[in-house]
């Protein structure tokens, strides 16, 4: 494949051409906030609307999870524009999210805390309120990892790691609208449904939707993988 | 004389044969009666029944005819009676005494009741036309032509108006050819967009992948919009024959229309049409005796709204999710099956066949040079004669709502016009002079979208008209990107906030921001327009806004929350009792003296007092901000 030479940054990069711009700029430490990018994904999602970007030349930003990278491409990261639907998004999804970050067990490894980090963003909602509304409740019925629907961003991450890494098929996306959701088949637990319990989906959760409920949390922590031990 | 091509021979053929059919029709009367969802919903079918009834009784020789809708909804049910040596007369909310008048003065004797028709069909010496009418001067019906004048389950009406005329040339030309016509003409997308029809069909055609797709989007979910409805259920062929020559010009042989199965009417038309299509060699293998195959199947959509998107539309045929994709890729590069497709609108193929039988140039005589053609309004609300109405693109809202609709019914002020649908915008007074077409509208802020038109009167609480739009985009969503999901949640939380009298000023500032966002934020085009009711509401009637939350006032009398239904003893009556059983609550009560007052405590604001109240005491009366309401019972004690 051909190589094509372009800016992010106003730094010169040389990348494949086609690739997204998003793995391209986080391959050369170049942080883009992003939830639901899947590098492998043929034809990205691109629900969560964070990863937007300027390319020189285009009105609009636009999000890097679908842009191919071209020759000669000048891309700034941080506009006006730019940080602007970044922030709304984020808070967006904040209202949506229960922010207890002291009790929640992706604390200090959420990428919600790493996208406030990065882009001096507050963990607390500036404009909007909270959307008050009821969840399922936490699904532990597997006794090796729970389901807290209430911290859901709906990256889709666990489900393209049970269906395509997995190949288990044990959830997918249901509902419309606010009650989008990542569901079993007729929302059965966990434990009913063909899950194997291999883990996937936990380790791709970036959040802390779901986590694991024993120690095997701690390896994952350690930068083991759990996955041999269940 | 010229030699006839094998296609123009077999149509010729098909044609005469079914003008044979049709000629004995003309022999005796004819009665048509418009039995589109819309007809029927009013009553048609009652009105079939009792002409069925009658001229049985009567003993009169005559037929009664199915066809679909002409558009004139105020006056449904609709009946057309056509009796030799008479003019065609329309007659305009039919019921059974107006069928047996008919039948016995009209149809036994001769006198055509005038004082009940509304027109005539022909022009004539005695009775005005159409034409003569100010709706018949601004409106240009070309796509609408036919609808409620030909029978839509017979082949043969639609063959014997020249129906598959413009098939039958196009199979003799080469398909670049068809293309080159479709892109003179500058048709653009009519299903909101205004995307050039030819530059899809030549970016299909020029693809390498042989498998390609035509798609019918007859997905119509817009509240108020029914106009791809009503060409389905009046004329189904002319949009067969547009996507037929169609999947000529691109090289498809397999196209599907996709119709929501909430118009179960007009997927049972289509089907027959097919069904008809095939059986005369019009769709199938060879069509008219050519070497071209094409054949159509209908895909019954489940009803979200959504799936009017185009990659949410592919993605639910193909059994996934409803769910709309990124774009690019394009549907003319990787659409149906990741196969080259054209979507089109009902109404977009609905011009092809015209456009090939009368060239480019005839179709871009009417319209405005960026948007040539026609445009076809749903028209609804405060409006005299709401109804189908096709109009030359350029023509302003004034005419619009004025002429062809004839204006605000009763003495109220007009206040805006919500145009495009629930994504659309609502334009004020000031706006009435724009001439409408794609690129016009949308700098004002709205859209032509689906073409619907909801005209408001000072009665409408825009904050409420704005919030009614989006709640239903907000229910819509399909729930996949952050901005459509919770963005409109978040806007539709705030105005009902204000709605309640519950706003801040800075929810204006907050209102704005998130509305931008979701507009610049969005994944597909349902979230990226939901704001515009909302956007354009802010802009043109900020005052509003402000009074709900300054003053807790709503200017139009119509938020429940900011209102009081008050009855002014000065006017009340004692003789009447009219609005104390009006009441569901018993909050109306008598007084000692016999007058009447409300209960503020157990009213609900339903408004049956108000309505209930006689003309002339008209004692009920609404105020707002409620507080005004301790003035006037001081005042009057």
């Amino acid at each position: 494949m051909s190589e094509v030479k372009f800016t992010i940054d106003g730094r010169e990069i040389t990348a494949p051409a086609g690739e997204k711009l998003l793995w391209v700029a986080l391959k050369h430490d170049i942080y883009i906030p992003h939830l639901c990018g899947i590098q492998e994904e043929q034809r990205p999602g691109a629900g969560c609307r964070l990863c937007f970007v300027e390319v020189e030349g285009q009105a609009h930003p636009v999000t890097s999870c679908t842009l191919p990278v071209r020759e000669g491409m000048a891309v700034k990261t941080r506009t006006p524009a730019v940080d602007r639907l970044v922030r709304s998004a984020f808070e967006l999804l904040l209202s949506d999210h229960r922010l207890q970050c002291g009790k929640c067990p992706k604390n200090r490894a959420c990428a919600l805390q790493q996208i406030a980090r990065e882009r001096g963003l507050k963990l607390k909602l500036n404009r909007l309120k909270p959307l008050q509304r009821e969840f399922p409740p936490v699904d532990d019925s597997t006794a090796v990892f729970a389901c807290d629907r209430s911290r859901c961003v709906l990256c889709g991450q666990c489900v393209w790691a049970d269906q395509q890494v997995a190949k288990v098929g044990a959830i997918g996306f249901s509902r419309r609208g606010l009650n989008r959701t990542v569901s079993t088949f007729t929302g059965m637990e966990l434990a009913d449904s063909p899950c194997t319990k291999c883990g996937l989906c936990v380790e791709a959760c970036p959040v802390g939707a779901l986590y694991f409920l024993d120690d095997n949390w701690k390896n994952l922590q350690g930068g083991q993988t759990p996955k041999g031990k269940i | 004389m010229s030699m006839l091509s094998t296609t123009e021979k077999t149509y010729q053929e098909l044609r005469q044969k079914a003008e044979a059919k049709l000629a004995p029709l003309a022999d005796k009367p004819l009665i048509w009666i418009g039995t589109a969802t819309c007809g029927k919903a009013a009553g048609a079918l009652e009105v079939r029944e009792a002409f069925k009834e009658e001229l049985k009784n009567k003993g009169v020789d005559a037929r009664v005819m199915e066809v679909g809708c002409m558009g004139h909804c105020y006056a449904e049910p609709l009946a057309v009676i056509a009796k030799p040596g008479f003019p065609a007369l329309c007659y305009g909310k039919v019921d059974e005494g107006l069928v047996k008048r008919l039948v016995d003065d009209f149809l036994v004797h001769d006198d055509p009741c005038y004082e009940f028709a509304m027109v005539a069909l022909e022009a004539n010496d005695i009775f005005p036309t159409f034409a003569d009418f100010p709706r018949g001067v601004y409106e240009e019906k070309i796509i609408l032509e036919q609808c409620g004048f030909i029978d839509p389950e017979d082949i043969d009406h639609y063959l014997a108006k020249d129906g598959y005329a413009a098939l039958a040339r196009v199979l003799d030309m080469e398909s670049p050819q068809v293309i080159k016509e479709v892109k003179a003409a500058n048709l653009r997308g009519r299903g909101g967009a205004g995307f050039p029809a030819g530059v899809k069909w030549e970016a299909v055609a020029g693809q390498a992948e042989q498998t390609r797709y035509v798609i019918c989007n007859a997905d119509e979910g817009d509240p108020g919009a029914f106009m791809d409805r009503s060409i389905l259920e009046s004329n189904p062929h002319l949009v067969v024959e547009g996507m037929i020559i169609c999947a000529y010009a691109v090289g498809a042989s397999h196209g599907y229309l996709y119709i929501r199965s909430e118009y179960p009417q007009a997927i049972r038309r289509v089907r027959t049409a097919l069904q008809q299509a095939r059986e005369r060699g019009l769709l199938g293998n060879s069509i008219l005796g050519s070497d071209f195959n094409f054949d159509l199947e209908i895909f019954a959509g489940a009803g979200a709204f959504v799936c009017g998107e185009g990659t949410a539309l592919i993605n639910s045929m193909e059994g996934k999710l409803g769910l709309p994709e990124h774009r690019p890729p394009r549907l003319s590069t990787a659409g149906l099956r990741g196969k080259p497709t054209v979507l089109n609108n009902v109404k977009t193929f609905a011009y092809v066949p015209l456009i090939i039988k009368k060239g480019a140039e005839w179709f871009k005589n009417t319209g405005t040079p960026g948007s040539p053609g026609t445009a076809v309004f749903a028209l609804a609300g405060k409006v005299a004669n709401p109804g189908l109405v096709e109009v030359p693109m350029g023509t302003t809202l004034r005419q619009l709502i004025y002429d062809v609709g004839q204006g605000i019914p009763g003495d109220k002020k007009f206040k805006a016009v919500q145009i495009g649908g629930p994504s659309g915008g609502c334009l004020p007074e000031a706006a009435l002079d724009i001439p409408i077409d794609f690129d016009s509208l949308k700098e004002a802020g709205a859209i032509m979208g689906s073409g619907g038109v909801v005209i408001l009167d000072e009665d409408d609480c825009m904050v409420r008209i704005a919030r009614y739009f989006l709640k239903f985009t907000q229910q819509e969503s399909c729930g996949k990107c952050t901005f459509c999901r919770l963005g409109t949640r978040h806007m539709l939380d705030i105005l009902t906030a204000i709605t309640r009298g519950e706003g801040k000023l800075s929810d204006l500032e907050t209102l704005r921001e998130l509305a931008e966002d979701v507009q610049a934020g969005s994944l597909c085009n349902l979230g990226k327009t939901a704001p515009n009711p909302v956007l354009t509401t802010l802009k043109y009637f900020y005052d509003e806004y402000r009074a709900h939350i300054k003053e807790k006032r709503c200017p139009a009398l119509m938020c429940p929350d900011l209102i009081a239904y008050y009855i002014a003893p000065e006017k009340c009556s004692k003789l009447c009792n009219a609005c104390v059983g009006s009441c569901p609550v018993e909050a109306v009560y008598t007084r000692e003296d016999g007058l009447k007052a409300i209960n503020q405590g157990k009213c609900v604001k339903c408004d049956n007092c108000l309505k209930a109240c006689p003309f002339e005491y008209n004692a009920v009366i609404k105020l707002s901000p409620p507080s005004l309401l301790e003035e006037k019972e001081r005042s009057t004690k």
